[in-house]
């Protein structure tokens, strides 16, 4: 599976309070869980009595306010790296920083995690998902449709959950259920249908009737003397493509022109449905 | 908090899906309880990498044994979990920090969901 990886090996951070440590103050411990979390790390706050599973084969920081000594580092099971700091006195940021340090390597470049989830106590396996998607999001190993590079999904961009005749595909990230995760409804089932229907209203592959409106503006545009009223027509022109792919189907108009024609879905269709035979 | 009950709270870090004031003050709220809990910056995250991090905090969660989740709707919570590859054992509760308040949400967290207001039934397939 192709999925946003860090160069960083796996680390968890435990907010250690118990015995040989001080207590931290609530105001104290919500800022530095707070700080951490926007950074990408996960945390355990470990109280007394509670233990905290290292990740396998990653490293383990151990963060408190000690009153006993304890190692810089020590070897735990399984070839987890365990890392003790003491935070006594230290500030929010002098904390973020120790992570920082520990961590290592380079940070992960911020991705908007934003790919399709499917819900499959709906799914019915149709594939027609995996023919629609271009950027081979989804696959089907052993004939069960699964999203197999969840990474290559255009962000902010629904436009298969548009196309499952099930309401089967969650972006978890996105505004509105049931696409969101929020409870599917026989009137979303019926929505649904009929965003699809719109599809057809507009000359059977919205696609590339939006792609044919975008060409006869280039042409337009190459053919105009008047330059301004050129750019001003074709800006016109985007602007309500823009507006269709939104109200239609709520795609953003720069993944609208990556997406596939409908030729294309037809040969991958073929293909996947060969692939399964 | 009776029993052996965990709590795993979600920060939802990469996008404004659920409320700022919502995600805030449950945190903080949780940190001035005192518990012992688990926090994760962005479940989303974890289930596209594959996170062998998702597999550990449902480790040992039955029923006696419950997990306790703040983070988004409880249907993309359990699919997430799914398409990570990781079992949604029973014992899972999801509070929805998109739709409930923070108050709320931390009862639920602290104590377990009260008899009188059953978690969301399990989702029947409506037809087509
Ligand atoms: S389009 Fe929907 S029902 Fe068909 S395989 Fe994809 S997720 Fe399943
Ligand atoms: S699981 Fe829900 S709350 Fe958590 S990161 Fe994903 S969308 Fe946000």
């Amino acid at each position: 599976m192709a999925a946003p990886t860090t160069k960083t090996p796996m680390m968890k951070v435990a907010l250690y309070e118990g015995a040989g440590s001080e207590e931290l103050s609530a105001v104290d411990r919500g800022a530095i869980l707070k700080s951490l979390l926007e950074k990408g790390v996960a945390i355990s706050c470990i109280r007394p009595g509670r233990s905290v599973t290292p990740p396998p084969g990653g490293q383990l920081l151990v963060l408190g306010r000690f009153n006993e000594a304890k190692p810089n580092e020590a070897e735990g099971e399984n070839g987890v790296t365990v890392r003790f700091r003491d935070i006594a006195g230290l500030s929010v940021d002098q904390v973020g920083k120790i992570v920082d340090e520990v961590r290592g390597g380079t940070p992960a470049k911020p991705w908007k995690p934003w790919f399709p989830v499917i819900d499959y106590q709906r799914c019915t396996n149709c594939m027609q998902c995996l023919s629609f998607c271009l950027f081979d999001v989804y696959g089907a190993p052993g004939g069960k449709i699964g999203v197999e590079n969840p990474a290559n999904c255009k962000t902010d961009c629904p436009a298969c959950s548009r196309v499952c005749p099930e309401v089967a595909i969650l972006f978890p990230k996105y505004k509105a259920g049931p696409i969101n995760g929020d409870e599917v409804r026989e009137a979303d089932i019926s929505r649904e249908k009929m965003k699809i229907d719109i599809s057809a209203l507009l000359g059977g592959d919205i696609y590339a009737a939006l792609r044919q409106r975008s060409t006869d503006a280039k042409a337009r545009f190459s053919k105009e003397r008047d330059e301004k009223r050129a750019i001003a027509e074709r800006k016109a022109c985007l602007t309500k493509l823009q507006q269709t792919l939104q109200e239609a189907l709520d795609i953003p108009a720069e993944v609208m022109n990556a997406l596939p024609s409908m030729d294309m879905i037809k040969a991958k269709a073929a293909a996947a449905a060969t692939a399964n035979s | 908090m009776p029993d052996n009950a965990r709590i795993l709270y979600c920060h939802c870090a990469y996008a404004k899906v659920v409320p700022d004031e919502v995600k805030n003050d449950v945190l903080r709220r949780l940190a001035e309880s005192g518990v012992a809990f688990d926090a994760v910056a962005d479940l989303c995250e974890l289930s596209a990498k594959r996170d062998p991090a998702l597999n550990q905090l449902v480790e040992g969660v039955g029923p006696g044994n419950e997990l306790r989740i703040a983070a988004c709707y409880p249907r993309a919570v359990k699919w997430l979990f799914n398409a990570a590859k990781v079992p949604w054992p029973e014992g899972l509760e999801v509070v929805n920090m998109r739709v409930e308040q923070a108050e709320p949400i931390v009862q639920i967290l602290l104590n377990g969901r009260p008899t009188d207001q059953p978690a969301p039934p399990e989702e029947e397939p409506a037809a087509v």
